[in-house]
């Protein structure tokens, strides 16, 4: 009776040891991300002490290195929304074909064999990515494009886009997939085409989802560092013209987290507000996504 | 012999979902401007046959047909036919209703516009006529562009009728239309299929005997992928010819 009663104890213990480790892992990804967050939100403070915020949201020059130093920051959000919007204009399309296709044409068989193969292209390194761009697809766009320089925006953009097509289509391939096919069923019975129910159909029906990953692609765009480092150059510049280096935000970010910039200086601090920037942008994204999914949950049964 | 009364002639099919043989060797005829059941316990390959009639097994990767279905002279599966017409002319009511996600105008418009007619004014005629024979009209003519799945579920089941009819088709097959309704639901719409057949013929799978009795003018019995039975309705309900047939219908199985 008394060795009983022991293992009951030591099992609770072990129970109690459980739920402490496990709050504690949970609590530490909370802490570590309020903490970015505050860390941003200090330093920017910081930041706006010596910069008017209208200068950083009016100003057309973002030259926070040089010895003329101008804080305007829609130069690196040209370029990163250049940038992001070639991404787009490769992944939607594709990425949509290619559910539409692996959804509604193709057998069960080719299905399972190919979205596996597509999640793991999400897989590969952004730095293998990165220098695609810049060792074959710029060389290959110049053969066509004369006036391209070795750094821009458009090779990176295409790359990107090929990179998160994989993202695009498999969302919204299981979106498609999750539409009954009792839906499917009723327009065939009425004489639809295959291409006529997937366009008419299915992808009505799983338009929330197909959007949702639209912008999950477009915040991904926005953040992705690598590609742009390398690829598209170090020149901030307040236009959208494809062919020119450019700068991103995220790609600032990195020049001068490497660079030697002091701690404490105001060139140092710009890559707080530069980072404070995509965090706003891509925290509106993920949120305007979930209330995508949230608001039309409910298309169908 | 040319009956022109009879719009399916059936020989000899026979059907597989990959290994799985579900109908053996069915031969039937069905007549025209008539209503023809068919009966016999889940899973005895009655909506298998009904999707054959009209094709819509072909989106199923394992299913295989061997024997011949003739549409009024027809070969439904030669080479030459377009599935697409097969199934504009044979429509089709499911067992669950299943509307599209759209307003109710939309889902019966849905059907023209696939093949074309974009005139408002012939789509809102052909949208009133649609619910009108579907016995739905007065219930929803003030609300066209509520959402059909906001409906009742006999509402739906009508509005997928209202649909079906709408791009005006010869024949009609229903799979269990009823199966998912209350029973005052379940009256409105085999009122509504006795009056269909002045018009279409229609084909309805049911495993509610006395839907059958009522409703049709013929009836097949059933199992296991074996048609044990066809004749008047009145005959396999009064005098059947086979002894599973009598034993389903007096309720001693199934
Ligand atoms: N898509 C399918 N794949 C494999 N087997 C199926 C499929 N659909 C139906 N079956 C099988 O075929 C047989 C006949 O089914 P079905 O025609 O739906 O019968 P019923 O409508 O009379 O209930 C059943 O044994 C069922 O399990
Ligand atoms: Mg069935």
């Amino acid at each position: 009776m008394k060795s009983f009663l022991d293992r009951r104890s030591r099992q609770r213990i072990f129970e109690r040891g459980i739920h402490a480790a496990l709050l504690l892992c949970a609590s530490l990804s909370i802490f570590t991300t309020i903490g970015i967050i505050l860390a941003l939100f200090f330093e920017t403070f910081d930041f706006f002490k010596e910069v008017s915020i209208i200068e950083f949201l009016t100003d057309t020059q973002w030259t926070p290195l040089f010895v003329d130093k101008h804080f305007g920051i829609l130069s690196l959000v040209a370029g990163t929304f250049i940038v992001s919007l070639i991404a787009m204009c490769v992944a939607i399309p594709l990425g949509i074909l290619c559910a539409i296709y692996l959804s509604e044409y193709s057998s069960p068989r080719f299905r399972e064999v190919v979205k596996p193969i597509l999640e793991v292209l999400a897989g590969i390194p952004t730095v293998v990515y990165g220098y695609f761009a810049l060792l074959f697809v710029t060389p290959l766009l110049k053969s066509f494009i004369p006036g391209l320089s070795g750094f821009n925006a458009l090779s990176p953009g295409i790359v990107m886009g090929i990179m998160i097509l994989p993202m695009v289509s498999s969302m919204s391939e299981d979106a498609m997939h999750a539409v009954p096919s009792s839906l499917r069923e009723g327009a065939y019975a009425l004489g639809a085409t295959r291409f006529q129910v997937a366009t008419k159909v299915v992808v009505p029906a799983a338009l929330s989802g197909i959007m949702s990953s639209f912008v999950l692609a477009v915040s991904r765009a926005v953040g992705e560092t690598m590609i742009v480092t390398i690829a598209a150059g170090q020149q901030p510049r307040f236009s959208l013209n494809p062919l020119v280096p450019i700068e991103t935000i995220t790609a600032y970010i990195v020049q001068v987290s490497l660079g030697d910039t002091p701690a404490g200086t105001i060139e140092h601090k710009t890559i707080f507000a530069a980072g404070m920037t995509l965090f706003i942008f891509t925290l509106a994204l993920n949120l305007i996504s979930n209330w995508l999914k949230e608001r039309f949950r409910e298309e169908y049964r | 012999m040319v009956d022109n009364d009879i719009v399916f002639q059936i020989s000899n099919i026979n059907a597989w979902y990959g290994e799985k043989h579900v109908l053996k060797d069915i031969s039937m005829r069905i007549k025209q401007r008539k209503v023809t059941a068919l009966i016999g316990p889940s899973g005895c390959g009655k909506s298998t046959f009904l999707r054959c009639l009209n094709r819509m097994n072909d989106f199923i990767h394992n299913f295989r047909l061997e024997g011949r279905i003739l549409y009024k002279a027809q070969d439904l599966y030669s080479p030459e036919t377009d599935p697409i017409e097969v199934r504009r002319t044979i429509g089709m009511v499911f067992q669950r209703p299943n509307p599209f996600p759209k307003s109710i105008y939309n889902n019966i418009a849905y059907g023209l516009q696939i093949f074309g007619i974009k005139d408002r004014a012939k789509l809102d005629a052909i949208v009133e006529d649609s619910l009108r024979k579907a016995a739905l009209w007065d219930e929803v003519k003030d609300n066209l562009g509520q959402n059909g799945l906001a409906l009742s579920g006999g509402q739906q089941q009508r509005l997928c009728i209202a649909r079906a009819i709408a791009v005006n088709p010869e024949v009609i097959l229903f799979d269990e239309p009823c199966s998912a309704l209350d029973p005052v639901a379940t009256a409105k719409i085999e009122d509504l299929i006795m009056e269909l057949k002045n018009e279409y013929t229609v084909v309805i799978v049911t495993h509610n005997m006395q839907q059958a009795a009522r409703v049709s003018d013929y009836t097949g019995f059933f199992m296991l992928g074996d048609l044990v039975e066809f004749d008047d309705t009145k005959k396999i309900f009064t005098t059947p010819a086979n002894k599973l047939t009598e034993d389903y219908i007096t309720g001693r199985f199934g």
